[in-house]
């Protein structure tokens, strides 16, 4: 009894330094790779490969001086970047990385990501009401609407994935990739999925709320020192739960040959979505906010149901 | 088990109770969001792990944010504080306070009648709602469709409005 509960808190100390640590990193690697595609250097000073830049930016932000304006909502300008790192944190809780390393293997687990990315809207729409600014409202605005309508589709085109393994289990529904990936039988959910996955985490090309060009700095234009540290930490560990979703959906999990262990084969794929994330970044400028919109409810709507419905169909045959 | 009930109940009231007496409305819709999930909570010790998550899903995440999101656009200032402040004088407590009470009073009565059976707790997972939703609710899940449809169809005529297009240089034109 002592020694479970104790590999428990163990494991999830573990999870819980793994994960801030590769959003710290990330930081580095994203800045690395753009520059990689974009033809420039990058950071290449402090450390090898200006790895240590990372390093440098930790110590600038703890050490910035931590303004919260005189006209905010002082209690939920204070709460609002706590969380988004918390839900997306908590989200991890469910994701079966290998055989064995997970926190908790609930009945439930796809409907309680879902969950926790349905409450992440509160740090954007709290964050940009609580500044009392007109860049950070109308940020917080577009961020709400955007996140609320992509979560339907979210919802709705993992339906897909739930019915042929017929569990909400996410360890069960790695355990049915065996035969063959979901990325063969739900082509469309996957695409679905990742797109509606960009727009949860607000990164670019979605990055609406933001949009720097046109909203300063959207939602968090107020914002600095630590508390915006949280928000820029909430974003990558927003990119790599998606990443960790979409293997764990649709490319099998921690299933791969075996010349390798399954955690290495998770975090390779993982991996790999998160270099597709920022080559996304390098690449595509941002739509405009109704073109968002109407793209989302004219076209990942109907095909995220139509999906659903054969789907159902292929499912009911193969039964009979 | 029991005690965590307790703490989520006490949670759940204080959270309802703060909804009522904010002044500021997005201080009691924040409340209103604790209330809900604390409630899901609830739902979840109670062995309903699907309901607890829809709870969080549909209301929490989704209705709440909608409602966040009217009350951001209406702009409610200090002045909505100070007529709230007005509105709610402690005369006004005395009416809901008295009926209250006597809920309070036929709750504690039937809570203190020993029961014949104690309920068994039970978990209810997802194959179980989708089972009973699909065979006999199912004309209930058909109906609340068609209600659901009407209210999009609804809304669908509601928002829908020939675009005058307003343009410096250019002249009115219309564009549907």
């Amino acid at each position: 009894m002592m020694n479970t509960t104790l590999q428990y808190i163990l494991m999830i100390v573990m999870v819980l330094f793994v994960l801030t640590t590769i959003a710290a990193w990330l930081i580095w690697l994203e800045r690395r790779m753009l520059a990689v595609w974009q033809n420039r250097s990058g950071p290449n000073r402090a450390g090898p490969f200006g790895l240590f830049i990372v390093v440098a930016d930790t110590i600038k932000l703890f050490f910035k001086e931590d303004w919260i304006p005189p006209f905010a909502d002082k209690t939920i300008f204070v709460i609002a970047p706590a969380i988004v790192a918390a839900t997306v944190l908590m989200s991890f809780v469910v994701i079966p990385f290998a055989p064995g390393i997970l926190i908790a293997d609930l009945d439930i687990g796809l409907l309680f990501f879902l969950a926790m990315s349905s409450l992440g809207v509160y740090s954007i729409v709290l964050g940009g009401w609580a500044s009392n600014n007109k860049y950070s409202l109308l940020g917080a605005l577009r961020g709400a609407s955007q996140m609320i309508s992509y979560e339907v589709f979210m919802g709705l085109s993992l339906m897909g994935v739930v019915m042929l393994s017929g569990s909400f289990r996410l360890s069960d529904i790695v355990l049915a990739q065996k035969d063959c990936w979901f990325i063969v039988t739900q082509p469309v959910a996957f695409v679905v999925f990742l797109i509606a996955g960009i727009a949860e985490t607000h990164r670019l090309p979605f990055d609406i709320p933001e949009a720097e060009s046109e909203l300063v700095a959207g939602f968090h234009s107020e914002y600095s020192g630590m508390k915006f540290g949280m928000f820029f930490i909430g974003e990558y560990l927003g990119v790599t739960l998606i990443s960790a979703m979409l293997v764990t959906l649709f490319f099998g999990g921690w299933l791969g040959p075996a010349f390798l262990p399954p955690l290495v084969w998770f975090i390779l794929k993982t991996f790999v979505f998160i270099l597709f994330f920022i080559l996304l970044r390098a690449s595509l400028p941002r739509p405009r906010y109704d073109q968002l919109m109407s793209y989302g409810w004219k076209i990942l709507l109907p095909v995220a149901l139509l999906n659903l419905l054969i789907t159902g169909g292929i499912v009911l045959m193969m039964t009979k | 088990m029991e005690l965590i009930f307790y703490i989520t109940a006490a949670i759940t009231l204080i959270s309802t109770i703060m909804v009522i007496t904010r002044h500021n409305p997005v201080h009691a819709l924040l409340y209103l969001v604790i209330s809900l999930l604390s409630l899901s909570v609830i739902f979840f010790l109670l062995g309903a792990p699907f309901a607890a998550l829809l709870e969080i899903i549909i209301y929490a995440g989704a209705i709440m944010v909608l409602f966040i999101f009217v009350i951001m656009l209406l702009n409610l200032g200090k002045e909505t504080a100070i007529q709230e402040k007005e509105w709610l004088k402690p005369k006004v407590w005395i009416g809901p306070a008295v009926l209250s009470v006597i809920l309070f009073a036929e709750l504690f009565y039937l809570i203190g009648i020993p029961h014949q059976t104690s309920p068994v707790l039970q978990t209810v997972d997802s194959k179980v709602v989708a089972i009973s939703l699909f065979r006999p609710y199912l004309i209930g899940v058909e109906l609340a469709a068609m209600l659901l449809m009407a209210g999009v169809v609804g809304a669908a005529h509601i928002g829908q409005h020939k675009k005058l297009v307003f343009h410096r240089f250019l002249k009115e034109e219309e564009k549907t």
